[in-house]
């Protein structure tokens, strides 16, 4: 029986079956009857495909490309926007663009055929980083100028404040591309059944895959069923990336009327996946004489590459976010979409929040340490606090509680000793940051958009089957939904069915992302259950179901991005302290303490076990974890050269947490998977930075550039 | 060109015949069952395809099968099935060790390996013991967390 507090751990419902391996992943299937599939990609960033040679092929081999689209059909992957073509025709836009999919039953002789495929290219000049992209170096490609997606936020008067202001401060931050490494590569597979098409896929939103490819074949989204595999890893680079390989599949399974997997090693799922968004974030600040900031202005800048898909949602987020926990009385943002010939980038675990808050922190770390003070004292002036205005004129709802969580984390770390002992540029620092994380879509976007629904199913044998889209990829929602059911209506959590989605049998309650998933679907299986208990007894076999309502008074308008953009927010404060190496620059990261308000924990195990793995990533984003694109290709291609944290290279953390349930949420619930991610970048950054005393405007910080800023960074107390 | 290759895998032997420069990795998985070693980098970077060869462990995507004829060979479908495996795979269960798990099957091994060798280890040895296995979920913590425990209550299991 689940009883008592929710928050008591209990065992992951998933953990044996992991550990002994019998779980079965998209590539541990076998498909009856099933041939493989090899994609054929774009080698340059931009031109025109002027011809394909196609070795001569065996029978049961085919190659395919847009020309096999069937009449009716159209091709485009409908994502969010719908630009992002499933074949290339007669141009391509970036290095790995999908031209073709070569099928057949043997994997030796697909891949021996694939490398005879030729392709003649009049290559044209690429713009490949955000300066080139803005540059329309080569001529511009989106629009006249290759901006894809642009707003505007305006919070008082920032002209006259800046009129009046005794100082601006001017600073430009830039961070650069982060892979995914979920440990499970991509793959699926699409099989022909009845009049239409199953796929099986290691995948975040089952519902997405469907709507955006059915449009190829011209047939309806339920004439596709996906059934997601257990997933291993995703952090967003399985929320839209699963369509751009499934679309392909459906072609190939159409023209076939076979089953096609496509299971991709490491080097293919690295060079050709999406990345998160590149970013420069261009700060202008208004000081008055006190050296207190009257008016914040910035220009956000992300790398979105050759299509739109999810990018002018995931600038949203990072513009909504640039004043990260701190209350200005005047504030502009601007964000623009940069065209460019790389990859796209789409989702990746904060969704555009983690570029604009690092360099918010940091620049307010800088304004500080300018003017020889300490950046704690600094941005404690400013934190945010429940009912003060928003960067989209809206109010925070919630009561913010960093000073609570900030008590913790000094206490913890020892912070306010070390910070007073490790003078600047001893070779010690400490640093601290402050973050926060808007739960669910954007505004009223719950209801206006995804309309989530939920069902539970109680069956005569007492069980109840929870049926809703949400996908287990690690994070734990087969252990927090089931867990939530049968919290409600007091039983065992073995009586409580939770099974990989399969579009067929359930409701679409919305994509596993936007740290949605225990604050909204959680809520509605709630719900659901409250309805259900009083039934239980009563009744043997029975349905009820759930919509999304989204409270009153709490405005938002999507087409001017005014009002309340969240309702509730994940807060977070990190601190980090290492020591460098005088000589080699290195870097030792001696601690690291955090403390988050997730509302009321649905399993504090769980939340550990995110909070733990969601600061290391970020730790990688900021320091090791170097991602370039040289001339379209990505540089870094294996996970030899693409450096992910390993267990000897932090130490232990210490994990801390608040209370304070939130009002909509189930048990007081709120989203935490990214807002976990949101700020161990900037605490690190902030903490290296003090250690060498120079001031750091770009990340990730390799060792080679910590070096750099030791020999000819800025001091921290010059004059910004 | 095929060759017989005869080795004992979970304590039975097995004879196939097979190109002797396929990966131990594909022949374990296609060949003869063995789903649960994970393909993670396909270059010895990641651990998720660790096995136990004569009680070493190493990273079965590097190594070409003709490399085990005659040996032995354990895979996670033989180790979670000992004593040792067993008290593992519970403590990871109830050290909250395992998200997505496609590195566990690797890291149970690795965790096997180390335990077999070192029944008590401090922290440190525990992660360096693990550093060949990349787990992009856990942030490790927990993982650490859950050998100590299938130490502790390994007890004279780890001893034998």
């Amino acid at each position: 029986m689940v009883t008592g507090d929710i928050s008591k751990a209990i065992r992951r419902v998933d953990a044996v079956a992991k550990c002994e391996g019998t779980v079965k992943y998209v590539s541990d299937y076998t498909f009856e009857d099933c041939l493989w599939g090899r994609l054929v990609r774009s080698s340059i960033p931009r031109g025109i495909i002027k011809a394909i040679h196609v070795p001569e092929l065996p029978e049961g081999y085919r190659f395919i490309t847009y020309k096999d689209i069937p009449e009716g059909g159209h091709n485009y992957l409908h994502m969010i926007a719908t630009d992002w073509k499933c074949f290339a025709e007669n141009e391509v836009r970036y290095v790995g663009e999908t031209i073709g999919i070569i099928v057949g039953p043997d994997k030796t002789t697909l891949e021996n055929l694939k490398e005879q495929i030729v392709i003649d290219y009049e290559a044209q000049e690429a713009a490949i980083s955000i300066e080139e992209g803005l540059a329309c170096k080569g001529g511009a490609f989106v629009n006249d100028n290759n901006i894809f997606c642009s707003l505007q936020l305006d919070v008082g008067n920032v002209d006259e404040a800046f009129q009046k202001a005794d100082k601006i401060v001017e600073e430009t931050f830039e961070t650069g591309y982060q892979e995914h490494i979920y440990l499970e590569t991509n793959g699926a597979c699409c099989k022909p059944e009845g009049d239409g098409y199953v796929i099986y896929a290691s995948a975040q939103c089952p519902f997405y895959i469907r709507k955006s490819i059915a449009p190829l074949l011209g047939i309806s989204p339920e004439q596709i069923i996906v059934r997601q595999t257990t997933t291993g890893g995703a952090f967003g680079g399985k929320e839209h990336f699963p369509d751009v390989l499934c679309g392909p599949l459906l072609v190939a399974a159409y023209v076939m009327k076979k089953g096609v997997k496509v299971i991709f090693d490491r080097e293919e799922d690295i060079e050709n996946s999406v990345k998160r968004h590149p970013s420069q974030v261009k700060f202008k600040t208004a000081l008055d004489k006190e050296g207190n900031i009257i008016a914040m202005d910035s220009q956000v800048y992300y790398n979105v590459g050759g299509y739109l898909s999810s990018s002018f949602v995931v600038l949203q987020r990072g513009c909504f976010h640039v004043t990260g926990c701190y209350s200005f009385p005047n504030i502009r943002t601007k964000g623009f979409g940069v065209a460019t010939n790389a990859f796209p980038s789409c989702a990746f675990r904060g969704f555009g929040a983690p570029q604009t808050l690092f360099a918010v922190e940091t620049h307010m770390c800088h304004i500080a340490e300018m003017q020889g003070l300490d950046p704690l004292e600094y941005k404690k002036r400013y934190f945010i606090k429940q009912g003060d205005t928003t960067s989209t004129n809206g109010k925070i709802v919630e009561r913010v509680m960093i000073p609570e969580m900030l008590d913790q984390v000094l206490k913890a770390s020892d912070y306010e000793r070390k910070v007073k002992e490790y003078k600047w540029g001893s070779g010690k620092g400490i640093g601290i940051s402050f973050y926060n994380h808007g739960g669910a879509f954007t505004g009223n976007g719950e209801q206006a958009l995804i309309k989530g629904k939920c069902r539970l199913h109680k069956f005569a044998d007492g069980h109840v089957e929870i049926l809703c889209g949400q996908t287990e990829m690690g994070q734990g929602f087969h252990t927090i939904l089931p867990k939530i059911a049968a919290h409600v209506l007091e039983l065992p959590i073995e009586k409580v069915i939770f099974l990989d989605p399969d579009t067929s049998r359930v409701p679409d309650s919305g994509p596993t992302a936007a740290s949605r998933s225990t604050m909204i679907v959680g809520e509605l299986v709630e719900r659901a259950a409250t309805l259900m208990k009083p039934r239980y007894d009563k009744e043997e076999d029975f349905v009820v179901e759930t919509q999304y309502e989204h409270p009153e008074g709490y405005p938002w308008d999507q087409s001017t991005f005014q009002g309340y953009a969240y309702l509730g927010y994940g807060w977070g404060v990190c601190a980090v302290e290492v020591e460098v190496d005088p000589c080699t620059a290195e870097v030792t990261t001696k601690g690291i303490w955090s403390s988050h308000d997730c509302g009321h924990l649905i399993d504090e195990r769980i939340v550990h076990g995110q909070v733990n793995g969601g600061i290391l990533q970020g730790i990688g984003w900021a320091s090791t974890e170097v991602m370039q694109n040289v001339d379209g290709h990505f540089k870094q291609t294996s996970m030899s050269d693409y450096i992910v944290p390993t267990s000897m290279d932090y130490p232990k953390q210490g994990v801390y947490f608040v209370e304070n349930p939130y009002e909509w949420g189930p048990f007081g619930a709120k989203g935490m998977g990214e807002l976990v991610f949101n700020g161990s970048g900037a605490a690190y950054i902030d903490a290296v930075s003090k250690a060498i005393g120079k001031r750091i405007s770009k990340i990730p910080l390799p060792t080679e550039e910590v070096m750099n800023y030791m020999l000819k960074g800025q001091d921290l107390k010059e004059a910004l | 060109m095929e060759a017989n290759i005869s080795f004992r895998l979970n304590g039975e032997m097995v004879s196939i015949s097979t190109d002797p420069l396929r990966r131990l990795l594909d022949v374990l998985r296609e060949d003869l069952g063995c789903i649960g070693t994970k393909e993670g980098c396909s270059e010895g970077e990641c651990g998720a395809c660790s096995i136990l060869l004569n009680g070493h462990m190493v990273t079965s995507c590097i190594i070409p099968v003709g490399a085990v004829d005659g040996q032995d060979v354990m895979t996670i479908e033989g180790v979670s099935k000992t004593e040792g495996g067993k008290i593992i795979v519970q403590a990871f269960a109830d050290g909250g060790a395992v998200q997505c798990g496609f590195c566990i099957p690797g890291m149970v091994i690795a965790a096997y390996y180390l335990l077999s060798n070192n029944p008590n280890p401090t922290e440190e040895e525990i992660r360096l013991g693990i550093s060949g296995n990349i787990c992009r979920c856990t942030g490790y913590d927990l993982v650490v967390e859950s050998i100590k425990l299938a130490a502790q209550r390994g007890g004279d299991v780890w001893k034998r």
